[in-house]
């Protein structure tokens, strides 16, 4: 029994202690995001690594996101005659929610878990003291590019996605259930409100500086050689995607 | 040549703690280094050697005592301002700690596109003296994984010295090199304190090393300084730990606490 208690207990700690030190490490960068020298190249290297190099996973997973979409929603909203409808569901649902989430999810994949391993690296080879013995502030260094490539690239990922998500939904039924394509059309726009394109231009930003934080939290706290990377890496994809998730149904709140 | 009494020391650690995990790894640790001395540390794995080293930078803080460098003391200062004091340290690490992502010239010239205001002509200038004084050239191209350990350890010491630092720190420089190019590399430290006259610390457990450079050397045992003089001074210790840890025996004090005595 006190056995189950300990590691009940252990359990929490850690977990407060993780929280603890991720939002510490948040208040960090936006303490040394203001200062100078702002290291412009490494910011363009990042929001390049992050942005450009994401395209085509965004790409795939928007469209075919918006098709499956179309393709369900059709199907249903058929049974009770109110195809009309698909245009507006998918748009909002891409919109709203599904294009901030998944390119979360997927930019946590690629980028968080590499910058985990990446940063991680640095600390176990003692790259990362070499820095600071170089008079140079790692969280200014390492953090401060990353954190802002996840902040501004996120939402341009997921504008993109939303306009392909639509793209692909509209694919679908015009093409493939035969929905006639200017009332489709007329659908998709007539119930869009301004806001729920920014609401989900706002979570994007949120989950690029969630993912980017506990992607270099995690790496930038690893002890324990390889297997400490490696530890990290999937610690770092499993506590941002979490964490992704969970604020999503907040903001959500907040944002309607 | 120990420093004048009536000079302050250039780096003073003064009854120094640190414990890791509820592991004494310092207690109560004293040293003083005068400016322009060349002190090696030495003492078996584990001793606290390293965090001695990190210690007077300031990249580990002490639960306990003061670290003095130049007269300021590292412990009260804000991370502003170490981070800026910094500037005074050249220090090397380990397996030479150069950044992968970036090429042999990147590294070196990383601090002098940081902190100062040369020009691209100056800095390339200033990282061919740094490989010149470290009997290097040609490499500027290549990525640190390409190097071999020696040539890596001696990029560590060009960028060490390419802000032309009044201290050097070097972790275990020849750890992990044959004896061939230990004794180069050794030379090369001798060398580059002549040539820039800097107030150096090393930490080995290479004893032939540290009798080749030091002008003292101080032993680490379980904390604390347990001697420290000449390397001439050194060799005709009356204490048995350190005779036994020059002639590298495995019986006698240091190790009869150990699993490894029988």
């Amino acid at each position: 029994m006190n056995g189950i208690l300990d590691r009940f207990g252990q359990l929490f700690l850690t977990l407060f202690e993780d929280i603890g030190r991720w939002f510490q490490m948040l208040f960090r960068t936006g303490f040394w995001s203001v200062r100078r020298p702002y290291e412009v190249n490494e910011w363009v290297r990042q929001m390049v690594r992050v942005g450009v190099d994401s395209i085509p996973v965004v790409a795939l997973t928007a469209m075919f996101t918006g098709m499956v979409m179309s393709l369900q929603t059709f199907n249903g909203f058929q049974r009770v005659h109110a195809e009309n409808f698909v245009g507006s569901v998918v748009a909002l649902a891409m919109l709203r929610e599904l294009s901030p989430v998944l390119v979360g999810l997927m930019v946590t994949g690629r980028i968080g878990s590499a910058m985990a391993a990446e940063i991680g690296t640095m600390r176990v080879t003692e790259q990362i003291d070499a820095l600071e013995a170089l008079a140079t502030n790692p969280v200014h260094y390492l953090f401060v590019p990353r954190v802002i490539a996840g902040l501004t690239m996120l939402p341009l990922l997921t504008l993109f996605g939303n306009a392909l998500g639509v793209y692909g939904g509209r694919l679908v039924a015009v093409n493939l259930m035969h929905a006639n394509p200017v009332l489709y059309d007329q659908n998709t726009y007539q119930f869009l409100e301004i806001n729920d394109l920014t609401s989900g231009l706002i979570k994007a930003a949120v989950f690029g500086t969630i993912l980017t934080v506990t992607g270099c939290t995690k790496g930038y706290f690893t002890t324990g050689g390889a297997e400490g990377v490696g530890r990290s890496t999937t610690e770092a994809v499993v506590m941002a995607s979490l964490m992704i998730l969970l604020s999503d149904f907040f903001l959500t709140k907040m944002l309607f | 040549m120990n420093g004048d009494s009536n000079e302050r020391p250039m780096i003073s650690l003064r009854d120094v703690s640190k414990s890791f995990n509820g592991k004494k790894v310092l207690d109560g640790l004293s040293i003083d280094v005068a400016r322009g001395e060349t002190v090696v540390i030495v003492g078996g794995s584990g001793t606290g050697k390293s965090v001695t080293l990190k210690h007077m930078i300031g990249l580990i803080r002490p639960d306990s005592g003061h670290i003095i460098v130049a007269g300021e003391d590292l412990c009260c200062m804000s991370t502003l301002d170490l981070n800026h004091f910094r500037q005074r340290f050249g220090m090397s690490f380990q397996e030479g700690a150069l950044f992968d992502s970036m090429n042999v010239f990147e590294n070196i010239a990383f601090p002098l596109r940081r902190h100062t205001d040369k020009s691209e002509d100056e800095i390339r200038t200033r990282v061919h003296e740094c490989l010149d004084l470290v009997h290097l050239e040609g490499v500027e191209s290549r990525r640190p994984s390409e190097l071999s350990g020696g040539m890596r350890r001696r990029v560590g010491f060009a960028r060490a010295i390419s802000l032309e630092p009044e201290i050097l720190l070097f972790d275990e420089p020849t750890t992990g090199l044959d004896p061939v190019i230990s004794d180069i590399v050794a030379g090369l430290i001798l060398e580059m304190d002549d040539r820039l006259g800097t107030t150096t610390v090393t930490i080995t457990h290479d004893m032939k090393v540290a009798f080749k450079i030091a002008d003292r050397v101080a032993m680490l045992h379980e904390g604390r300084v347990i001697e420290s003089g000449t390397p001439d001074e050194f060799r005709a210790s009356a204490n048995p730990i350190v005779q036994q840890f020059i002639e590298g025996r495995a019986e006698g004090p240091l190790t009869e606490s150990s699993v490894l005595s029988p």
